[in-house]
């Protein structure tokens, strides 16, 4: 069974038509990456996946459950689907241990002792139980954004999605926030990366999705949709963020 | 500060003849200078000093007015302030979240009552809750005048916290309820652990200016017709003026109001200062 599939997917907002039939599936183990320009579609159709936003038609099944059925337990389903945004969205007023264990506690409703623990293994595996302590405000966007990754990770997810994890970053910071993501990818995690980083595509990702205009228009290996694209379009878009400039 | 000197010189390239700039400027300070002590030696000169000590600062009068300035009328005022601040801090959130309900007629209930609590003077509304037995004869607001204040000062300072609860709510990023909810927590959920929160921290400062706005509101609790034991500063100071016939109680019981909200407004700004300085 896939971890996730698609069907027909439209979504608009109000005569802005954004998706415009969308169709692909992620199955378990898969990595899978979405590339394409600014304003076709990719946070959008990642935000449908876990219902952030409401689709307007189309169906999205995640763990053989249809989200868009409206007597489904969203939160319920939200529970298995974690999310790492462009922004990090760390709670600001929350220390790390509290960011990494609220919702495992109010939502799972684990024991105090077991939140901890899981908040300790999961910090530990992005690299940053020494700061467990610390205030979101006083760590560095790379750090925040693994942060998040622990958090996401903690509630024990069958899917992750990431929205350009590392595009709010420095350069120098992106390195680390991609090998947990590398290393999550090898322990086997269901993965769907929106990205513009070629090389974390080219190396990690099992399939490739380019999206432009709202559609999907190229779905494959990596070393066909980047290194031997068959559309136009596709040929066009990897050009420019290839060789930036020329 | 000077008003004359803020004047724009005229954009003139040749050096105008006359006076400088700075020589002008010089000049009307010392005009607003003089202007000040001529004021001051007339009022010393006209008023009559001793009479005015007699009145205002009778120490003998301001004396008989203690330990109860303190132990009664100050301690009425904060309870009455107190527990009318937790009603409105509670009403203001209700009404925040409801004007933000997707249920349309909570949005209109919270935006009328708004309107209308805002737009009443408070002693309108004091004047009303008093007169709630005529209406409703037998009917009692529970708690007695600690009732009838805390729910006046309540259904007063519950619009305006409102306001500031909603802006304090509009100004937590949107990726935090995003984020909230995509760890499966409901929105509700959310809400009093992620979101209000945040808000509250945002709004800290305005709502100790509130705090030194109901403060001085609290007087108006006369009007709902105290006894000796309930009474605040204000009725206090006036009830021991016309006993001793002297207007230096009204005066005490001034000061006493400044010995609070001083240092609150002092703390508001402070608050204000340091969260401008952390944006
Ligand atoms: N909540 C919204 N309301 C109205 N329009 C929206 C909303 N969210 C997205 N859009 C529009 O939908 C289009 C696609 O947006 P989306 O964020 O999915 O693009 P994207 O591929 O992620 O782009 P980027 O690479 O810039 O992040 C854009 O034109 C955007 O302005
Ligand atoms: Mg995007």
């Amino acid at each position: 069974m896939s971890t996730v599939e698609v069907k027909n997917l439209h979504k608009s907002f109000g005569s802005l038509e954004v998706l415009r039939g969308v169709d692909f599936t992620v199955e378990s183990g898969q990595v899978v990456c979405i590339i394409g320009p600014s304003g076709s579609g990719k946070s959008t159709l990642l935000r449908c996946v876990n219902l952030l936003e409401q689709p307007t038609s189309g169906t999205v099944i995640v763990d053989g459950v249809d989200l868009t059925d409206p007597d489904v337990d969203i939160d319920a389903a939200r529970r298995r689907i974690g999310m790492v945004f462009q922004q990090f969205n760390l709670f600001p007023h929350l220390t790390v241990r509290r960011n990494v264990t609220i919702a495992q506690e109010r939502v799972l409703k684990r024991p105090k002792e077991e939140c901890d623990r899981i908040a300790r293994e999961n910090l530990e595996k992005v690299g940053l139980l020494a700061k467990i302590d610390a205030y979101p405000p006083q760590l560095s966007g790379g750090q925040q954004q693994r942060v998040a990754i622990a958090r996401a990770l903690a509630m024990n997810p069958s899917l992750m999605l990431f929205d350009e994890p590392t595009s709010a970053l420095d350069p120098e910071l992106v390195g680390d926030v991609l090998s947990v993501m590398r290393q999550l990818a090898e322990d086997g995690m269901t993965m769907l990366v929106v990205t513009h980083e070629m090389g974390f595509a080219r190396e990690v990702a099992d399939r490739v999705v380019f999206m432009d205009g709202g559609v999907i228009v190229e779905d494959g290996p990596p070393e066909q949709v980047i290194a031997d694209p068959q559309h136009e379009r596709t040929r066009e878009f990897l050009k420019r963020v290839l060789h930036p400039g020329v | 500060m000077s008003v004359v000197s803020e004047q724009q010189t005229p954009p003139s390239a040749e050096p105008r003849k006359g006076l400088s700039p700075r020589k002008r400027q010089r000049i009307s300070r010392g005009i607003q200078y003089a202007v000040l002590v001529v004021i001051l030696v007339v009022l010393i000169a006209l008023a009559d000093w001793k009479s005015i000590s007699q009145s205002f600062f009778n120490l003998d009068v301001a004396r008989e007015g203690l330990p109860e300035l303190f132990t009664v009328a100050l301690k009425n005022t904060v309870i009455y302030t107190v527990s009318g601040y937790a009603a409105g801090f509670v009403g203001g959130l209700l009404l925040a979240l409801m004007r933000q309900s997707s249920v349309a007629p909570y949005r209109w209930l919270s935006a009328i009552y708004i309107e209308i609590f805002r737009g009443l003077p408070a002693l309108v509304i004091f004047l009303m809750i008093g007169s709630l037995p005529l209406a409703f004869p037998g009917f009692h607001v529970p708690g007695d005048v600690y009732g009838q204040a805390a729910l006046g000062l309540g259904l007063v300072s519950a619009a305006y916290m409102a306001e500031t609860f909603r802006a304090g709510l509009q100004a937590v990023p949107k990726g935090q309820m995003e984020a909230a909810r995509s760890l499966g927590m409901p929105y509700m959920r959310a809400m009093v652990s992620i979101i209000i929160p945040q808000a509250i921290r945002i709004v800290i400062p305005p709502l100790t200016n509130e705090l030194v706005l109901l403060f001085k509101d609290s007087s108006l609790v006369l009007f709902l017709g105290v006894t000796a034991a309930q009474v605040e500063l204000a009725k206090f100071g006036n009830d021991q003026a016309s006993t001793f016939a002297s207007p230096t109680p009204i005066l005490v019981s001034g000061l006493t109001y400044l010995l609070i909200t001083i240092p609150l407004g002092y703390v508001a700004r402070r608050l204000e200062a340091r969260q401008g300085a952390h944006r």
